[in-house]
């Protein structure tokens, strides 16, 4: 490649990924050679104003005609465009959120949590944008290794090294999972471009590659259930989101899911459509979705009846987490037309929902020095707006009307029932479980109202912790009363019929 | 156009707002949370006079596009006779409920009433929807500030019956979001009207569709209504919730069952409702002789009336399962009438136990003596209850069985049983609570106070006038029975 391709490329599609790669190289240089009584809370805000700037440039793009440079292997479309957005706001409030963190001395290294949230931003871009399996391996190691210290950032609680302990080895595991499965999609197509795969996949006839294909699907399938803490691999969860520090915690269940369900829409729909299925006149991936229905049944109903029996906060949180992230497989399972449409939404819903929920267990855990359910007891009477918005996230969460998860979950219903043929029994696991759900969340706010408060203490609030969780309360109201402002962008803005070459 | 039926739904907000920035001053709590449920009792008038001037009150917006203009959800209000009836119901009831509570509800009154108008939102919207899901939003709204209510301001267990309604009610409204979203999902539409002519005419829904939609509302609004493998939950709310609320349960909550059976089951699927209709009164008469030999053997006041509850809702059951202009319209009458009388019975039996700090049958009674008034009017409301001529409960009463006489006479003849049960267990409860042995322990006992008199005085006023002059109710049901019968070929 000579200078002359380099420089013919349309570098502005990159603008938001400079962005934010440029504001991590800085942090990092800053961060050693600057005077060690600087505080690095400032990294935050330069971090947050950073990923201000990636959002301008992002929806600058919008409308952009879909496009690939550097050889095909990076790819500006509204489904890249679309889920971008998701990820950059994730990560904004995520970091408003980490410059309120205080962790009694246990944060030792603040200015790392700062770039390594950054570099783990940009593998999660990557992967939004990415062509090519190799690009979209390296953006999900980005995001994975950055995502593994940033786990072990609580540098002298065992919890924390745990956490960090038991997400690289799972994730490890994992990885080689994906990775195996996608080089047999290589070996059968000779190909690391989706675009070229998409078109040799149709040609592999049936008796030849049928068995390895399906194979291919259910390892990289498998291999990235564990990004978005599905079953097999959703055991890391509970014990990863308990001793990450919170803002990680948050940055793993939103961000980190979002970027997993980016790559498995990528990754599946780019390829498998087009492969024949294992009846006449079927694609594999309508053969393999009632793998991925009863994978994701098996999700919704662990996630939910194992948080029944959690106290501590964020591990119920963690469960809770798993639950949508079954949830979010409806959609895929119904692969109707709305399935973009859905899935985009509700993962928008729950990126306000929990973040605003992670953000009042951080001020409450920071408060009493605790993260067991009692800490929110008689929150009300303490600080009744804050009980409120709590209120707002939990009830979003457990999909009550007037709140952004019951949109959500009435958009996955609809499609999921519109769709041929009609998903009867994956929606009434969903209904059904979340029933159940209700049991852990309404659990939270019978102590918030019913039960009396031990201490007195005020509540500090600390600015940026606060303004992540108004946003979200705001934002979560109003996607449930007037979801049209979301919807209607969504539908006008982004063509998804762009995704496929 | 004055926008009526939003301003009166979504006018307790403006006591909510108020009340989150007062102080938390006892007796200014009270006042606002009063008047707070006054604004949308004067609204309801309003909407009635409007309704019967003829005005046009339907409102309609476009609200949330789906898949890209596939699916189409609008905002859109509308009544009818019978939710006109209900919605004057639930003001009434509610601006009783609140001067209750304001009486009996010893802490965080302001969170109470807070919760409280909320409620009351979620009530009015379920009743003047004109969508099916725009119903439903309101319908599950109900349910939160209901957990809350029964939950902190309940008797010993209020938490085991707060969980328990939370969760039966869940699966009810779960079932019918499914369903209604399915409904969407076939159809395109979720307007009530739409969908009624869509169901008359249209091959395009099939009949095991129909027929699967029919038993999903039964199931959801049978958990409501509540009928009776499903009615645990209800007994417990009514024991354990507090009186105040009881008010509300027994009087609107309960009601809504029956509003969308009929509304939606024999609106919409009418055809498919006629031929489980023989299923439907045996159901109907399991939960009257059901409710009514349980009552017999209650030893409290509270589950006696809660499993009256349950036989009285037998009775709209049977009426419906008549599947006949008198039939319907006993059952109206019957939803109606139980939602006054129950409301009396259940302020009389919070003013009992304020007093008495018991409702046990065994420590009670003499009551005529000590309590002259409020024994009066328990005896007048337990012969409303037991269909005393003269009184509301009487005219539903005779309706429903008129109706189920001609269809099916072997039920309604069976049925009449439970009606002899209602009288024995009324009166054995009752009588011994106001007659029987004077318990000595009970001192520094008071009567009804004046203020106590004006809700226990209207609800009676109402129980007799619309047991004397029915016509004030059928003057305004009539259009709905009109739309209705067609429906099922009637």
């Amino acid at each position: 490649m000579d200078m002359e391709t380099l420089l013919s490329y349309e570098w502005s599609m990159m603008a938001p990924e400079f962005t934010i790669l440029i504001i991590a190289t800085v942090l990092s240089l800053v961060d050693l050679f600057a005077d060690k009584k600087i505080d690095r809370k400032l990294f935050g805000w330069f971090g947050a104003a950073g990923i201000g700037i990636a959002l301008f440039f992002l929806f600058s793009q919008i409308g952009h005609e879909p496009a690939m440079i550097l050889a095909n292997t990076y790819r500006l479309d509204a489904f890249s465009l679309s889920f971008k957005i998701l990820l950059l706001i994730g990560a904004l409030l995520v970091l408003l959120m980490g410059v309120s963190y205080e962790a009694k001395g246990e944060l030792l290294y603040r200015g790392e949590f700062y770039y390594l949230l950054m570099s783990a931003l940009l593998g999660a871009m990557m992967m939004a944008s990415s062509a090519d399996l190799i690009t979209l391996f390296v953006g999900l190691e980005l995001l994975s290794i950055s995502s593994y210290i940033l786990a072990g950032t609580r540098k002298k609680s065992t919890q924390s090294n745990e956490a960090a302990m038991k997400y690289v080895i799972n994730g490890g595991i994992s990885s080689a999972f994906t990775l195996f499965g996608l080089s047999y999609i290589y070996g059968l197509t000779g190909s690391t471009n989706l675009a070229d795969i998409s078109r040799e996949i149709s040609n592999i006839a049936p008796e030849n590659g049928l068995v390895l294909l399906s194979v291919a699907f259910i390892l990289t399938f498998v291999g990235l259930a564990f990004k978005i803490s599905t079953v097999p691999f959703q055991m890391w969860a509970p014990d990863v989101y308990q001793g990450a520090p919170i803002p990680v915690t948050v940055f793993l269940s939103v961000v980190s899911k979002t970027a997993g369900f980016v790559i498995i829409l990528r990754v599946l729909l780019s390829v498998f459509p087009f492969a024949q299925g294992l009846e006449a006149n079927t694609s594999l991936l309508q053969s393999m979705m009632i793998f991925i229905s009863v994978l994701a049944g098996i999700t919704m109903i662990a996630g939910n009846t194992v948080a029944l029996k959690q106290r501590n906060i964020k591990r119920l949180f963690a469960y809770s987490s798993i639950a949508h992230a079954g949830y979010l497989l409806v959609p895929f399972v119904a692969f109707s037309e709305m399935m973009f449409e859905s899935m985009w939404f509700y993962l928008a819903a729950y990126l306000l929902m929990n973040i605003g929920a992670f953000a009042v267990i951080q001020v409450m855990s920071e408060h009493s020095h605790s993260e067991d359910i009692s800490i929110f007891a008689g929150l009300f009477y303490r600080r009744p707006w804050m009980a409120v918005m709590m209120t707002i996230f939990l009830l979003s969460l457990a999909g009550i009307p007037g709140t952004a998860g019951f949109i959500g979950k009435l958009n996955i219903f609809i499609g999921a029932l519109f769709s041929d043929p009609s998903r009867y029994i994956l929606a009434a696991v969903m209904m059904g479980t979340t029933v159940i759900s209700y049991f852990y969340y309404f659990g939270v706010m019978a102590q918030m109202f019913m039960r009396p408060s031990g201490s007195a203490v005020p509540i500090r609030m600390p600015v940026g912790v606060t303004i992540a969780m108004v946003f979200c309360a705001a934002g979560t109201i109003t996607l449930g009363l007037f979801p049209g402002v979301v919807l209607d962008f969504f539908q006008t803005q982004f063509n998804f019929a762009e995704m496929f070459y | 156009m004055m926008d009526w039926l939003t301003l009166m739904i979504f006018s307790p907000l403006i006591g909510i707002l108020i009340l989150s920035v007062q102080s938390a001053e006892r007796k200014t709590v009270s006042l606002t949370g009063i008047l707070a449920t006054v604004l949308p009792l004067l609204l309801s008038l309003v909407v009635y006079a409007q309704f019967h001037g003829g005005g046009n009150l339907g409102v309609s917006h476009g609200w949330i596009n789906f898949g890209g203009g596939m699916f189409q959800a609008n905002y859109e209000l509308g009544i009818d006779g019978f939710s006109l009836l209900l919605i004057l119901l639930t003001t009434i009831v509610s601006t009783l409920s609140a001067s209750v509570a304001a009486a009996q509800i010893k802490q965080g009154l302001k969170a109470y009433f807070l919760w409280f108008l909320i409620l009351e939102i979620g009530m009015l919207g379920v009743f003047t929807a004109e969508n099916l899901i725009l119903f439903f939003i309101f319908f599950e709204i109900t349910l939160v500030p209901m957990f809350f209510l029964i939950g902190r301001w309940g008797f010993v267990e209020r938490e085991k019956a707060a969980y328990s309604f939370l969760i039966y009610n869940g699966l009810g409204s779960a079932i019918l979001l499914i369903l209604f979203a399915a409904i969407f999902a076939k159809t395109g539409t979720t307007n009530i009207e739409e969908l009624k002519a869509i169901m008359a005419s249209s091959e395009a829904v099939s009949e095991e569709f129909r027929y699967g939609s029919m038993l999903a509302l039964l199931v959801a609004f049978g958990v409501k209504l509540p009928i009776v493998p499903l009615h645990t939950w209800m007994v417990r709310v009514h024991v354990h919730a507090p009186i105040a609320v009881v008010m509300i349960h027994a009087g609107i909550l309960l009601k809504i069952g029956a509003y969308g059976l009929i509304n939606f089951g024999l609106g919409i699927f009418g055809d498919q409702f006629a031929k489980v209709a023989p299923f439907i009164a045996i159901l109907g008469l399991i939960n009257l002789l059901y409710g009514a030999f349980l009552a017999f053997v209650q030893n409290e006041l509270k589950s006696v009336f809660a499993y009256s509850s349950v036989s009285h809702m037998g009775i709209v059951l049977l009426g419906v399962a008549a599947m006949n202009e008198a039939g319907i319209q006993g059952a109206i009458f019957q939803t109606l009438s139980h939602g006054l009388i129950a409301a009396l019975l259940f302020l009389l039996v919070g003013i009992i136990h304020q007093r008495t700090h018991t409702t046990k049958l065994s420590s009670l009674g003499g009551l005529a003596k000590r309590m002259p008034l409020a024994a009066g009017f328990l005896l007048a409301a337990a012969m409303a209850s037991l269909g005393l001529p003269g009184m509301s409960g009487f005219v539903s009463e005779f309706m429903a069985f008129l109706g189920l006489f001609e269809t099916m006479p072997w039920i309604a003849a069976i049925g009449t049983l439970g009606i002899i049960m209602t009288a024995v267990y009324i009166l054995r409860a009752v009588l011994g609570v106001t007659y029987g042995k004077t318990i000595k322990a009970f001192t520094g006992m008071y009567d009804l106070t004046r203020i106590e008199m004006i809700p226990a005085a209207a609800l009676l006023a109402l129980i007799v006038l619309i047991g004397i002059y029915p016509a004030i109710i059928t003057h305004t049901l009539q259009l709905t029975l009109e739309s209705i019968m067609p429906g099922i070929g009637g």
